[in-house]
């Protein structure tokens, strides 16, 4: 026990001699946290979008009218011809265009229908597809006014009285920080905890005071832990300061208990430390341990739910996600933070995440030789 | 002479890279695996969500209502349940996304033409996953509704006529592949290279370079080199995997695609050298590499989210950022099809910013030196 | 009395390389055993064999009566090493390796800071305690890491090219606290390419090519090979053909 407690000691120290390490460890990640939740939503606002009103009439300016209104859209520009609109594409000025034909009002009253032309730069493709929906709930949304105010001699279509009602529970106000932050800090904190551990071992092996520590009593457990330790306190430390941000900035509910959420933090740290040390000791150079903990990490976070819904996988990938820490933590925090779920709740992630954690460290302290 | 020194320092860099075999094959398979993850795995369309239903009418209406549910394809039924109370346990425990509600009089309302209501309640911790669940499911429940009226038209119908740009089947691909050629680029070029040249420096080896006759800008240029010639590579790799794999378009000239790789290789790799003549060890060259280049890369840059849907602010910030430049401009030549008159003013910027890295390195350097 | 390490034709290979083959020599309690040989000549490889970091290929070795397949933990308590490479922290100051190597070797806490003052005070280091190792001159940090070896007084102390790169002062300093280490009753196993330090030592053994060519006194290497100096026996070991 003294023993580790003289590895702790001195990892302490190493780490904070260099003087940028502090706020590197510290700040940095929140500055992250606070830039980051900004910039992670997937909500689809300011579409530029581009006009080309062939027609001129009532009916066009209000239709226009209803898409200025609207505080998804941004009405960049006018012409009378599509073909500057599609170059205001092409130049990125804009990100959709609205092509009215001549006699879209004529054609409204007289022929009884009309039709109009959206052109969507599509290349990201979730983006056009909501500025797509939007568009178009707003085009019926003039349909039936126009229905309403015109055609007032139509017979209105006999509906039956059904109608759909739709609540959204624990986010009422659809909040996209609320679900992002939580995430972005399991993100932080696995990238320092991993980061930090997985050159650690290989630095005294780059440097050679590993064999001073080989030559010494030490019991292999003693080492592991002792390295281990000091990156675990590290990571808990970080994470309460970003719940406190996040609390503080975002407003993020704590609808479960506190208690819960580190405690699960406290064995996933050890799943991914363990992973990190596991990784220093088949390394030889800090370098490649940076590497290799570069490759298992992004595909640790793509794969975790944390920017794209598991459930939108394909069953093959959904089963690959089942071996990844990450994405139990994710889902974990989310559950706890912003639902509330209790320990029988996620009682199937903590058995997983015990397991993984005894697993990672016996196979850490078995992989570190100190006879080769 | 000189030249023939400078070759010899190349080759041992060249020697330090393929030495180490994990590495150059984290180095040549990360690309590829991204690209088909991205590729294969990583959507944002939803399908087989699991949904709950609480049918307390137990009419022919809620049957055949769920019956479509289900045989849309987006909604796999997961639980019948029987209370309300049953529904937020399900959601804490994270089964389902969405219940469905039928209540007890709906039949009853309908037949005697009261006004009647189903409840779709989302577990709105995600946001967009529930907006999109309900939003097909109301679009389902509304056809079924459409059908039972047998489909009166509607007077002054308008029909809007939708062009999908560039990407006419919105395959998430082709938004991914030049993002992640950046992140690569970035990684192989800005990364690799701080922590090789502070690893020279934390070992003691630099010293002994710098003594040589090797001027010390050959010293650097012969450093990154290799990792040039790397980061090529694996531009190469990802574009033909993107070509073949996926069917991406590379519409421009090919030419001008190399040369602006060639042109984000080189900016990141001045980026690279300015934290390396700013740090002594490794871990804070890592640190710093990844805490200021590779998530802002990945985030600000437009990669996954949309710059235009960011505060202002980070909108503004978002400008600093090289990759930015870049994923506009590939984006451009390979699925807009546009030409140098269009890239320019993004390629001057990255120019720009190439030149004053340099600068900074350069004056660093000094420094030091002195 | 049992001899502090035992080898007996102790081999060690890498893939077709054999980098110390069939080594067979015994070191006596309290004796300073010189370990010489050119760069490559197998002395390293030799010495992290006996002192644990290094697994055998072949034959067997005993070191303070353990052996060195099964009870390699076990040695580790009774013995000091000093790599070749740098052993310290750098970037700790010269207290807290003290007290990080007395901490692993688990020495009480007062016998930690007693030595600390012992230590910084017989190398004329007062008020260096505090600085950081990275900045105090080689030689220095040669004697430092010596000192911190032998803090947990251990039966046999490894030193591995101890005086590299530093200065003849230095390193007559050096030997006197070898000396002083084995008058206390400590086996000391060293091994150097500097022939006049051959002098120094009790017995020397002459590692060419993986294998011993000669082991003796340095009196008796003189003698047996009509050499002046033990740079000469060394001369007509390394090339007999000149």
């Amino acid at each position: 026990m003294r023993t580790i407690l003289f590895i702790v000691r001195k990892e302490f120290l190493q780490i904070f001699r260099h003087k940028v390490m502090l706020p590197l460890i510290f700040l940095m990640p929140i500055i992250q946290l606070v830039i980051l939740a900004h910039a992670a939503d997937f909500e689809v606002k300011n579409i530029n979008l581009y006009i080309v009103d062939n027609d001129m009439s009532q009916a066009s300016q209000q239709l226009i009218g209803k898409f200025r209104a609207c505080r998804n859209f941004n009405i960049v520009g006018h012409s009378f011809s599509s073909r500057v609109a599609y170059d205001e594409i092409q130049r990125g000025n804009a990100d959709l265009f609205l092509e009215i034909p001549p006699h879209f009002q004529r054609d409204l009253l007289r022929k009884n229908k009309g039709s109009l032309q959206l052109s969507i730069n599509a290349i990201n493709g979730v983006q056009a597809g909501l500025a797509n929906a939007y568009a178009n709930a707003i085009i019926q949304d003039f349909n039936s006014q126009i229905r309403m105010e015109w055609a007032s001699l139509a017979a209105r279509p006999a509906l039956p009285g059904l109608s759909v009602t739709f609540s959204n529970w624990f986010n009422p106000e659809m909040n996209y920080k609320t679900f992002m932050v939580p995430g972005i800090l399991v993100l932080l904190v696995t990238l320092i905890g991993m980061f930090l551990s997985g050159m650690n071992i290989v630095k005294e092996k780059e440097i050679g005071t590993i064999e001073q520590i080989n030559v010494t009593p030490i019991r292999k457990y003693q080492f592991i832990i002792g390295k281990l330790l000091p990156f675990w306190i590290i990571a808990l430390v970080e994470l309460s300061i970003g719940l406190f941000v996040g609390w503080l900035i975002f407003d993020i509910p704590v609808v479960g208990s506190l208690w819960l959420v580190f405690g699960f933090a406290a064995i996933y740290l050890l799943v991914v430390l363990g992973l990190g040390l596991l990784v220093s000791t088949i390394t030889e150079t800090q370098q490649q341990a940076m590497f290799i903990s570069w490759f298992f990490l992004i595909i640790f976070i793509l794969m975790s739910g944390l920017f794209t819904p598991i459930e939108s996988m394909p069953p093959w990938a959904q089963s690959i996600t089942r071996f990844n820490p990450v994405a139990y933590f994710v889902e974990v925090m989310r559950m706890v933070l912003l639902k509330g779920s209790n320990l029988m709740d996620i009682r199937h992630h903590v058995i997983v995440m015990l397991t993984a954690a005894l697993a990672v460290n016996v196979l850490a302290v078995m992989n570190y030789r100190k006879t080769n | 002479m000189i030249m023939k020194q400078f070759g010899i320092f190349i080759q041992k860099e060249l020697y330090h890279i393929f030495r180490d075999r994990r590495t150059l094959l984290i180095l040549l398979g990360m690309p590829v695996v991204l690209v088909l993850l991205f590729g294969f795995a990583i959507t944002n369309e939803i399908d087989n969500a699991r949904i709950a239903i609480l049918d307390e009418s137990k009419g022919e209406m809620s049957r055949e209502i769920t019956q479509r549910l289900v045989a849309s394809g987006y909604f796999l039924i997961d639980e019948n349940l029987r209370e309300v109370s049953e529904i937020e346990q399900h959601f804490r425990e994270g089964k389902t996304k969405m219940a469905v509600v039928f209540p007890p009089d709906l039949q009853e309302n309908i037949r005697r033409h009261l006004p009647a209501q189903i409840q779709l309640i989302a577990d709105a911790t995600d946001p967009n996953t529930a907006t999109t669940l309900i939003n097909y499911a109301s679009a389902i429940i509304g056809q079924q509704l459409r059908e039972q009226n047998h489909g009166q038209a509607a007077p002054m119908q308008i029909n809007t006529e939708v062009k999908m740009l560039y990407n006419p089947r919105l395959k998430s691909v082709f938004m991914f592949v030049p993002g992640v050629m950046t992140v690569i680029l970035m990684l192989v070029s800005a990364m690799m290279t701080s922590i090789a040249i502070t690893r020279e420096k934390e070992l003691g080896t630099m010293e002994v370079l710098l003594a040589s006759p090797l001027k010390p800008s050959l010293i650097i240029i012969g450093k990154v080199i290799p990792y040039i010639l790397l980061a090529l590579a694996n531009t190469v790799v990802i574009l033909m995997l993107g070509t073949f794999v996926f069917g991406m378009p590379v519409k421009g000239s090919l030419l001008l695609l190399g040369l602006e790789c060639l042109l984000f290789v080189v900016t990141s790799l001045a980026l690279g050298i300015l934290i390396s003549t700013r740090t002594e060890s490794q871990q804070v060259a890592m640190l710093i590499s990844l805490m200021a280049l590779m998530l802002p890369t990945i985030l600000l840059s437009g990669f996954i989210f949309p710059i235009e849907s960011m505060p202002k602010v980070l909108q503004v910030l978002s400008n600093i950022i090289p990759a930015k430049w870049f994923i506009i401009i590939i984006k451009n030549i390979m699925l807009k099809g546009t030409g140098v008159g269009f890239v320019w003013k993004e390629s001057l910027i990255l120019t720009g910013m190439a030149l004053f890295f340099i600068g900074a390195s350069v004056r660093n350097f000094k420094i030091r030196l002195e | 009395m049992t001899p502090a390490i035992t080898a007996d034709k102790l081999t060690k290979k890498f893939g077709d390389f054999t980098a110390v083959n069939q080594i067979t020599f015994e070191v006596k309690k309290g004796e300073i055993f010189g370990f010489l040989g050119a760069n490559g000549a197998g002395k390293t490889t030799a010495m992290r064999m006996l002192n644990g970091l290094s697994r055998p290929t072949a034959g067997q070795a005993e070191v303070a009566g353990f052996n060195v397949y099964r009870q390699a933990e076990k040695i580790k308590r009774h013995i000091g090493y000093m790599s070749q490479k740098f052993s310290l922290y750098e970037d700790l100051t010269v207290r807290e390796n003290i007290r990080f190597y007395g901490g692993i070797y688990g020495l009480p806490g007062r016998e930690i800071r007693r030595q600390e003052k012992e230590l910084t005070a017989s190398l004329g280091m007062e008020g260096y305690s505090n600085t950081l190792v990275k900045a105090i001159p080689l030689g220095w940090k040669q004697k430092l890491s010596f000192s911190i070896a032998i803090m947990h007084r251990p039966e046999i102390v490894f030193l591995d090219e101890p005086t590299g790169g530093v200065d003849p002062i230095t390193r007559r300093q050096f030997w006197e606290m070898i000396y002083k280490a084995a008058s206390e009753g400590m086996t000391v196993f060293v091994t150097t390419h500097y022939m006049d330090e051959a002098e120094y030592c009790g017995r020397v053994s002459i590692m060419v090519d993986g294998h011993i060519a000669a082991l003796d006194t340095p009196r008796a290497l003189k003698e047996q090979f009509g050499a002046e100096s033990m740079n000469d026996v060394f001369l007509q070991l390394t090339r007999p053909n000149q």
